[in-house]
């Protein structure tokens, strides 16, 4: 019986020729990661058992990005956790202000992540590195010390859901529209505890950047991964950024999946996800007529350089409308200069929009842009439940940049075309 | 590893709130949240439940929140293992971490009744239940797991792991 991908990966990390659906294994980690956030539980952990070093100095990621920088006195104190401990056991990947960035713009864009990996985070969108063929998945505060600790966590063997996008993408249809439509399918339990393997002719056509998209919101339908199999886009992204030994993984022909489910793309139209569930979605020219008080462009999931191509060309020569707050959050502070070079941030701040350093900010409602009561946001990350974003009496609207970029013009929920 | 003990049975989707109450949980002593375990389900389980005793469960037991207290106060209750039809992935996981044995065998759960007595080994995965003289087999918990379990959780099996290193 043949293998997926992802049984293929955790086989490969637990030393043995084969794995199956619902058994447990105990697999080696590449890569470990924690944010501002999430470290300092884990490291409370390590110090109850006298930690005197990590695993691996090189695999132990630390990204100070939720709260950086520092918001308050309590966010303050907490990085400074992270801080000391990154400089007691020496981390190298340890990204502090100025070098930091959204984790998930960051590992990816710095090399961290090859394919064949198999990475845990405490953060629930670690499953985005599956875009670069590699098992990514998000984990608790426990798993997580224990990784930083040995190297080492278990694994439940996930079954498989296969999704496959034929067709030729329309022109205004992005990777966050195929993901938002999938979840609008399948629901938020959707591909709970399985693994999404994303395949087809799309996909193939996606771009790095589209394609970490998906994998990003692969934890809003309750996937333990999601998964694109490395091709020659894959293996040129990561050979650009490190030498660092890797193996590309295929699923066989044969692998077994608990479904198979298939999506012709010509047929779609950009979406927006109502609140408060991603799963509510709607094509954009079903939305009715709902105006905005906030545009937030940015996130782990559309904070990349095509993300901010795509709002720019729309924005271009155009003024934010007077009654919306257009925030753009770039995802490192490699993609704030490139958007530099290549003139975006300068159409940004033309068309009215507010600039911010990389950080999580107003996604998880840390910072940079929160919300009042009754207030509407149309949004590019990944999470509209009650009070994301802010007050709980206020709402979050999940879309494409282009969407976002056009509503944020308009001054309401509009296809990207009518502000042409 | 091996555990003999009474048995309570319980529905299914028993979800986290039901096991402890987020009222409780502005405490994380697990002799404080133990007081309080199950009560949602049994309001009087906190009372009876002793030392060694088996909790057998239908499907989907310990779905909802991430909650790590949910396991931790059926340990610290003294439930010695908890069989299910099928268990939460989150609480799966916690339970293993936190060191509280768990076995999936639907044939089980509709043959044991409440009341009786049962033996699992955790080897084997055999449960033979003393009362009827009826045997089941669950999936064995992987060696790897048990393992983490005898340890009594993942932090004391890390803490093992190192100092096996150093010595
Ligand atoms: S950008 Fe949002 S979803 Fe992404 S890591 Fe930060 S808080 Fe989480």
């Amino acid at each position: 019986m043949g293998m997926t991908i992802t049984e293929k990966i955790l086989a490969a990390h637990a030393g043995k020729a084969t794995v199956e659906p619902g058994e447990l294994i105990r697999a080696k980690l590449d890569l470990v990661l924690a944010n501002d956030v999430t470290a300092p539980v884990s490291i409370k952990e390590l110090e109850k058992i006298n930690l005197e070093q990590v695993f691996d100095k090189d695999k132990v990621v630390l990204v100070q990005d939720h709260f950086v920088p520092a918001k308050d006195i309590k966010s303050a104190e907490q990085s400074k956790v992270v801080r000391d401990f990154a400089r007691k056991f020496d981390i190298t990947n340890h990204f502090d202000v100025g070098e930091m960035g959204i984790e998930h713009c960051l590992l990816p864009e710095k090399g961290l992540v090859t394919p064949g990996d198999v990475v845990i985070g405490a953060d629930s969108h670690t499953c985005t590195y599956g875009a670069l063929g590699a098992f990514a998945t998000g984990v608790g505060s426990t798993d997580l010390a224990a990784g930083i600790a040995l190297g080492e966590a278990w694994f439940k063997v996930p079954e498989s859901i296969k999704f496959e996008y034929d067709g030729k993408l329309p022109e205004d249809v992005t990777g966050k529209d195929l993901i938002l439509h999938t979840i609008g399918d399948i629901g938020v339990d959707g591909a709970l505890y399985q693994s999404m393997e994303f395949t087809g002719s799309a996909i193939d056509e996606l771009s790095m950047d589209g394609r970490m998209t998906m994998a990003n919101m692969a934890i809003e339908a309750g996937g333990k991964n999601g998964i694109i199999a490395a091709d020659q886009k894959t293996i040129a992204y990561v050979e650009e950024r490190t030498n660092k030994p890797y193996k590309v993984y295929q699923s066989d022909e044969d692998a077994k999946y608990n479904r198979v489910i298939k999506y012709d793309v010509e047929k779609l139209e950009p979406v927006v996800a109502f609140p408060h569930l991603p799963e509510n979605t709607r094509p954009v020219s079903e939305a009715g007529h709902v105006e905005l008080d906030q545009v937030v462009i940015g996130s782990c999931t559309n904070g990349r350089i095509e993300d901010l191509r795509v709002a720019a060309k729309i924005m271009q020569g155009k003024k934010v409308h007077k009654n919306v707050r257009c925030i753009i959050f770039p995802g490192t502070q490699a993609i704030v200069k490139q958007a530099m070079k290549e003139g975006l941030i300068e159409i940004f701040i033309d068309a009215r929009c507010a600039v911010s350093t990389p950080t999580c900010g107003p996604c998880l409602g840390g910072h940079m842009g929160i919300l009042a009561k009754g207030e509407r946001s149309l949004a590019t990350t990944n999470r509209n439940f009650v009070g994301r974003m802010g007050h709980p009496e206020s709402e979050v609207y999940l879309c494409g940049p282009n969407v976002a970029a056009a509503s944020a013009i308009a001054g309401r929920i509009v296809h990207p075309r009518e502000v042409e | 590893m091996e555990f003999t003990g009474r048995v309570w049975k319980f529905g299914k989707d028993i979800d986290t709130d039901a096991i402890i109450p987020a009222r409780y949980m502005n405490t994380s002593v697990p002799e404080e949240l133990a007081k309080h375990c199950m009560e949602d389900a049994d309001p009087t389980f906190p009372q009876k439940v002793q030392n060694g005793d088996i909790i057998v469960a239908d499907k989907n037991f310990g779905c909802g929140s991430s909650r790590e207290h949910a396991p931790i106060c059926i340990r610290a209750a003294g439930v010695s293992c908890v069989i299910a039809k099928s268990f939460a992935r989150i609480f799966f996981r916690n339970a293993i971490n936190i060191g509280l044995p768990i076995f999936e065998c639907p044939e089980a759960v509709d043959g044991i009744r409440e009341g009786d007595v049962i033996q699992v080994n955790a080897d084997s995965g055999v449960i033979f239940n003393m009362t009827t003289g009826q045997t089941y087999t669950a999936k064995a918990l992987d060696a790897s797991m048990q393992e983490i379990i005898r340890n009594g959780g993942l932090m004391e099996y890390v803490k093992t792991r190192l100092s096996e290193a150093k010595a």
